[in-house]
């Protein structure tokens, strides 16, 4: 680790400088929405349905309005009769025969019937959080069970509707590729791989639960909302325009500090909805901040696909062809993003790192009696990956080919490189990091190990992954081509002050990614300033241009680049008002270290000095330029961009009680240029220990009955922890990105990607089986260590 | 959490008094507490036995040591008299929960609330110790009904538990991966009194294999514990392990316990 004093004279950029913000967070000294008191402040607390599905009879809050403390009680009847609107769904996917997807009501409070367990049926306000939760008991509801609708692989077609106006329950049948061209190479090929297997159902478990406060101010008749969300404006965006009617001039949406979100708080949720409504008509702010509970049972979780992939191949095991047939849950309502999750971020990420020449897959959606489903840290690519790399890996040993030597053959060499499945790969090397991850994984000792566990009874296995993903999130008009309704560019402002102190406002939004400081070293870097004179300010619609927020690892290659397009004009105004302190042409201006220079020559003069003639205009030339030195850009990418990488996972299986352990974990990323390596080493190592979870531990599990959520606290839904993962060895290759100044790619899910399937390939090359289910418990490990079914 | 009375009397006594109506003892609080705040438990009244000082504290009696009912698992863990009268006990105190339970946590509040997969009961009935209350005492191995459920009756309280010393101890917990407690915990001793082995985490509440008692006693070896077959009839089944899996571990514990005792 580096301090800023440690690198004074030395460019910022690729520096390990240490999080400025965690100083904050780690002394307590974070604002988080919790942390918010309003004067007058009342706390909301949701009445949520014990069932997974039902008919609402009848509500009687009449007791419940007479508790102590109660300020008002707000059922789903009092938001029809205001006309507000169901919640959107911000992707639209067609069927393959031509439909739109179906699009149910999304109440803000159930209206009718209840469809997961947790909806929420009522809103109570009161004065103290416990005197709402009293008041809650004395709510009756009179439900009308009905059966409920749990396993995707039976929901499509079952008697029992989700959605009474979606009978079948099907949400959308999608296809993506050419199904002519797959079918003409499997009827050639020497060779069929095929498996079938579930992506389990995840859920976030961000540390800092779902939490907001709204407050109504009169005078103005303007609304604030304090958040834990990760795209304020888009937030704002969708409650105001389609949900609330209200102008987004009136409504403030302030995201502060957010304690991770992995994808769960991109999306506009309903409780934070109702709270803004209502806050006008208690006249009072009111604040609710989700308990652990009901963030199991309410946070939008992700992943849940069923899948069968067939691999088509040459003698040689060239890849031919690749067919793909999913299942992807979309739970019980359509969340923001849900309906792009399985199909857009995922179908077209099936080319992995290879030149399979033709790729086909179709998607079917279903609604079920479960918490909505969406993104969740990768989004479809950690799904498209598991698919790619447990097909080839599963080929390699159908075709009796070292795992290795199969992908190599097959990966993509040129580029760009143009896939079957609609996305041009920039640039990379995939050879390269296979390489050095073959090197660093010392595979060439793996036999050695192997059989010093064999002579402990233990079995050893090693298994690969080359992923790829496509970030940076996204080319608005490609986007809007494959549905999306909404642009994904990003905004950067930077305010230069009269001292030559910086403020850079970002759409992009921190909620664990550290940009206050590596966005700060890419200013830093551009304007050769210290990065202490620079401040950025994020997730606040009242002080940050219209942006997109984060997700999709996008903040440094959209945001980040937003900036530095922010940056270059007030490069190009400082020159113009240097050349004219210089009594130089403006096009004989160069700007190096934070200095204005006549070229060729020693007149100089530094940033500060221009930045107060700026603002201090009596030597200017007022007439051809504008006093002032702040600059906005808006940035909409090119592409994607396309981080890869190899991934070697090493496990050590003890037959007796199927215990796993990680031995080796190997990551080599490319991410193209990086800013701050000790950022990127923690983004990978957080999104490997999620990858790990999954593969090895996490995973949602309703009750195919009930309805009932099992793993609804940390008793039953386990989460990794440090002393199930060994110490990950991490190195990098670079291509730089080709299509942003910053030649960035993207580093935050690449772990979560990348490590499920390596892990899945060790231990099924240790047990020996073509297959076992993810989470490999112990118990599922054991069983297929002994052969007991 | 509902609202509540709460009492601290400092000597057992006044606590014994202080029970009335639906009131519950507080000892230690890392279970009882965690219900309460989700509302899945309710009591009119927590009496409080942390003020009381002779329920706290380890001292040696005899060929006993004798660990007072309020003593936390961190003191137990530490304890150069446990360690030495004991062994197996401090190393099952320090793997309890984690460091915040094992240093709020105590042997009478753990074996009074009779989780299933506490590890406690374990050593209570795998080392044959005796349950002293206020009132009476009892054998470890009457202590134990089943889930959640215990001898003692309506407001008696435990004040100490009599451990015999030996060497020849030890606990091996195999844990459920999210909770961390007891998937299959097994304590296994070979005492004056002949072999024991005790089990939590398997069934409603903690129990002696007495074919592996039987089988150890005439061969006190790994594999004669791993090649006793435990019926799986009633042994719990759920997410983190089926009955046939959790069945099937206890022998494997068994026999990793009695490695451990060899090793002593």
């Amino acid at each position: 680790m580096t301090d800023l004093s440690d690198v004074k004279n030395v460019s910022p950029i690729g520096q390990p400088l240490r999080r400025r913000e965690d100083q904050r967070f780690l002394t307590g000294a974070g604002q988080y929405t919790d942390d918010v008191v309003l004067p007058g402040q009342t706390y909301g607390v949701f009445l949520r349905s014990p069932y997974a599905h039902a008919r609402i009879k009848s509500i009687d809050t009449t007791a419940a309005s007479k508790a102590p403390g109660v300020v008002k009680i707000f059922v789903g009847a009092d938001l029809a009769e205001a006309k507000v609107g169901g919640l959107p769904c911000g992707w639209l996917i067609h069927s393959k025969d031509g439909t739109p997807m179906k699009e149910p009501a999304h109440p803000v409070l159930a209206q009718g019937k209840v469809r997961h367990v947790g909806d929420q049926v009522a809103l109570v306000v009161a004065e103290t959080t416990l005197q709402a939760k009293d008041a809650c008991e004395l709510i009756e509801v009179d439900y009308e069970e009905l059966p409920a609708v749990i396993d995707i692989t039976k929901a499509a077609g079952v008697g029992s509707s989700v959605h009474d106006d979606v009978p079948g329950n099907v949400c959308y049948d999608w296809s993506h590729g050419d199904a002519a061209a797959v079918d003409a190479a499997f009827a050639k090929a020497a060779h069929v791989s095929k498996l079938s297997f579930a992506n389990n159902r995840l859920i976030p478990n961000a540390m800092e639960p779902r939490a907001a406060n709204a407050q109504y101010t009169k005078h103005d008749e303007s609304y604030t909302l304090f958040v834990a969300n990760q795209n304020p404006h888009v937030e704002r965006l969708l409650m105001c325009a389609f949900v609330l009617g209200l102008p987004e001039s009136k409504v403030r949406v302030i995201a502060p500090d957010v304690g991770g979100g992995f994808g769960s708080k991109i999306f506009l949720y309903a409780e934070e909805t109702a709270l803004v409504w209502a806050s006008k008509r208690v006249g009072r702010p009111i604040k609710w901040t989700a308990d652990r509970s009901e963030a199991f049972l309410t946070d939008a979780h992700g992943r849940d696909h069923s899948t069968t992939a067939e691999l088509a191949m040459d003698a040689k095991g060239n890849f031919l062809a690749l067919r793909v047939q999913t299942i992807a849950n979309m739970g019980a309502y359509l969340s923001t993003f849900a309906s792009s999750v399985p199909t857009i971020l995922y179908a077209t990420l099936l080319a992995g790192q290879y030149k399979t020449p033709a790729i086909h897959a179709t998607v079917k959606a279903v609604f079920t009696n479960t918490a909505p489903v969406d993104a969740y840290r990768g989004a479809g690519r950690p799904e498209a990956t598991y698919v790619v790399e447990r097909i080839v890996e599963t080929a390699a040993r159908d075709m009796k080919m070292d795992p290795a030597t199969i992908r190599r053959q097959n990966f993509i060499t040129e580029f760009p490189y143009a896939t079957p499945v609609g996305l041009t790969y920039d640039t990379g090397n995939y050879e390269a990091h296979l390489a050095k991850a073959i090197t660093l994984a010392d595979v060439a000792g793996y036999p050695a190990r192997k059989a010093a566990s064999a002579a402990k009874g233990r079995k050893r296995g090693l298994g690969y992954s080359c992923y790829i993903e496509a970030c940076g999130l996204a080319p608005s008009n490609i986007a809007g081509a494959l549905g999306a309704r909404a642009g994904l560019f990003e905004a950067g402002e930077v305010r230069v002050h009269p001292t030559g102190t910086v403020t850079v406002f970002t759409g992009s939004h921190s909620h664990g990614q550290g940009h206050e400081t590596t966005f700060a070293q890419v200013v830093a870097a551009k304007l050769g300033i210290p990065v202490e004179n620079i401040e950025i300010v994020h997730g606040d619609t009242g002080r940050v241009p219209f942006g997109m927020g984060t997700y999709g690892s996008r903040s440094l290659s959209v945001g980040g680049t937003a900036i530095v397009k922010a940056v270059d004009k007030i490069i190009a105004k400082g020159k113009k008002i240097a050349a004219h302190l210089l009594e130089a042409a403006d096009t004989d201006i160069e700007f190096e270290n934070g200095e204005f220079k006549v070229a060729g020559t020693d007149k100089k003069i530094p940033f500060g000095s221009v930045a107060l003639t700026a603002y201090v205009p009596h030597n200017y030339p007022l007439d051809k330029l504008e006093p002032g030195l702040n600059e906005n850009a808006f940035y909409d990418p090119t592409n994607f961009t396309y981080p890869s990488g190899t991934y070697v996972c090493e496990v050590e299986v003890d037959p007796d009680t199927g215990v796993t352990r990680v031995e080796r974990f190997t990551a080599v990323d490319d991410f193209g240029n990086i800013i701050n390596p000790m950022i990127v080493s923690g983004q990978v190592h957080g999104g490997i220990a999620q990858g790990l979870g999954q593969a090895m531990m996490e995973g949602a599990v309703y009750d195919t009955e009930s309805g009932q959520l099992l793993t609804g606290s940390y008793m039953d839904y386990t989460m990794p922890r440090a002393d199930n993962l060994p110490n990950f060895t991490l190195a990098h290759t670079v291509t730089p990105c080709t299509h942003n100044p910053l030649g960035v790619k993207g580093c935050g899910e690449a772990g979560a990607i990348g490590s499920p399937p390596a892990f899945i390939n060790a231990l099924t090359d240790a047990l020996g089986v073509r297959d076992i289910a993810m989470p490999a418990t112990a118990e599922r490990v054991w069983r297929a260590a002994n052969n007991i079914a | 959490m509902y609202s509540f009375d709460y009492q601290r009397p400092t000597d057992r006594t006044a606590a014994a008094a202080a029970y009335q109506g639906e009131a519950r003892y507080l000892a230690g609080g890392q279970s009882l507490i965690q219900a309460m705040k989700l509302r899945l438990s309710s009591s009119e009244r927590l009496v409080d036995l942390g003020g009381i000082a002779d329920l706290n504290g380890i001292k040696l009696d005899g060929g006993n040591v004798v660990i007072g009912a309020m003593t936390t698992h961190a003191t137990v863990a530490r304890s150069a008299e446990v360690q030495k009268a004991v062994p197996a006990l401090t190393e099952l105190a320090g793997g309890i929960g984690d460091q915040m339970v094992r240093n709020a946590g105590t042997i009478g509040g753990s074996i009074a609330n009779a989780d299933p997969a506490a590890c406690y009961p374990a050593a209570i009935v795998g080392l044959g110790a005796t349950v002293h209350t206020n009132k009476r005492t009892i054998a470890g191995d009457q202590f134990f009904l089943g889930l959640y459920e215990t001898a003692l009756q309506a407001g008696e309280i435990v004040t100490a538990v009599s451990f015999p010393a030996t060497q020849k101890a030890a606990y091996i917990k195999y844990k459920q991966p999210a909770s961390r407690f007891a998937l299959v915990g097994v304590f296994v001793s070979q005492g004056a009194g002949g072999v024991r082995v005790a089990v939590t985490g398997a069934k409603s509440s903690v129990f002696r294999v007495n074919a592996m008692e039987q089988a150890l006693g005439h061969s006190f070896t790994p594999e004669t514990a791993r090649a006793v077959v435990v019926p799986a009839d009633d042994i719990n089944s759920d997410l983190h392990g089926t009955a046939a899996y959790r069945a099937a571990m206890i022998s494997v514990m068994a026999a990793r316990a009695v490695a451990a005792v060899l090793a002593r």
